[in-house]
């Protein structure tokens, strides 16, 4: 029993250790602040690409070549289940809620924690919105489960190799810093 | 007060993080999680435990009653997160009680839209299992066809959205 307690909190000290520098980081790049975030969508500032697809393409390529070199077991790592359907709609909510509110879930506690009111709003709204979907389960649990694919990749659904889906990963968000840095020079 | 970090060293700083989240507690790092797991745990607090494990939309939130939330990795991430971002922001000398707002509103209606963002993207969390950390970034570096799926959508809706909120944010 105090080995279990032992080991949990050992494993929620990591937690905490990689949330530290995790919220460090998105602080260090401006993410903390709304008015940053929310560029990206007026083509003002676009530090949420750079920091997503940096972040992205960093995490690949080393899952990718860890697992090669025999240092990361890809296998023991949880892929997300995907359900087309719902996650598609979820994105689009998502996506719709980001713009009102100016931050997302993990920015809104940085926003928070720095002392930012909105931050504050945002965490609040988050917490009330998974109520309502809790309390209207029994009417959104057919849509919620429909079109369920399993641990879907990329690599699966292309017929591709592993590793030309990452390099086609790599190759898009190369265009995208690019395309990023053309668009800042015109305006 | 300092500027801002390079975008692309900060993401590969974020990404090196991942990793470590992968490597050490076999998942990727997450925020909407968290926010599930309190949100379970009110609703045990409202309803009772019993009745709240009896809906398969909270209990597995509830794996161990209303102890839960202080047994779940996200949460402590999440705080982490918080504690990150405040000491980042103290050294950088950018702690500041404020309202980050567009020019042309005030602070009221800009909380009053945070709040309803915030509604719609818990809503929508749901329905795609996570967020920009849990499905965008952890789920997308993993190739996972959802995370993608999510990814695209999400962006699609958020430039769709901008020009009706420019008076929100120009």
């Amino acid at each position: 029993m105090s080995a279990t307690a032992g080991s949990l909190a050992a494993t929620l000290a990591v937690a905490c250790a990689l949330g530290f520098a995790f919220g460090w980081l998105l602080e260090r790049a401006g993410l903390g602040n709304a008015r940053v975030l929310v560029g990206q969508f007026y083509f003002a500032n676009l530090t949420v690409f750079k920091v997503l697809f940096s972040a992205l393409v960093t995490a690949m390529l080393g899952a990718f070549w860890l697992d090669r070199a025999g240092l990361l077991d890809l296998g023991g790592v949880y892929v997300p289940e995907t359900f087309a359907l719902p996650q598609a709609i979820g994105g689009v909510l998502f996506g719709a809620g980001l713009l009102l509110g100016g931050l997302c879930p993990g920015t809104s506690c940085v926003a928070a924690a720095t002392g930012r009111a909105d931050g504050v709003a945002v965490m609040a709204g988050l917490v009330a919105g998974i109520l309502a979907f809790n309390f209207a389960f029994d009417s959104l649990k057919q849509l919620y489960a429909s079109t369920p694919l399993g641990p879907l990749t990329l690599p699966a659904v292309l017929h591709l190799p592993p590793g030309v889906v990452v390099g086609m990963v790599t190759v898009m968000a190369l265009g995208i810093f690019t395309a990023a840095h053309r668009l800042r020079r015109e305006s | 007060m300092t500027r801002y970090a390079d975008p692309y060293l900060a993401g590969i700083g974020i990404g090196a993080v991942l990793l470590g989240a992968y490597a050490l507690a076999g998942q990727g790092l997450g925020a909407s999680g968290a926010f599930a797991s309190v949100a379970a745990a009110f609703t045990a607090a409202a309803v009772g435990t019993a009745q709240a494990t009896a809906s398969p939309a909270v209990a597995p939130y509830l794996p161990d009653g209303l102890a839960s939330p202080l047994r779940d990795w996200l949460v402590w991430e999440l705080l982490g997160v918080a504690a990150g971002g405040f000491a980042s922001a103290w050294s950088a000398g950018r702690l500041a009680w404020t309202t980050e707002r567009g020019p042309r509103v005030a602070a009221g209606p800009r909380l009053a839209a945070a709040l309803s963002g915030g509604v719609v993207m818990g809503i929508g969390a749901k329905f795609a299992r996570g967020c920009t950390s849990g499905q965008a970034l952890s789920g997308g570096a993993l190739l996972s066809v959802g995370s993608w799926i999510f990814i695209v959508a999400a962006f699609a809706a958020a430039y769709a959205c901008a020009p009706l909120a420019r008076r929100l944010w120009l």
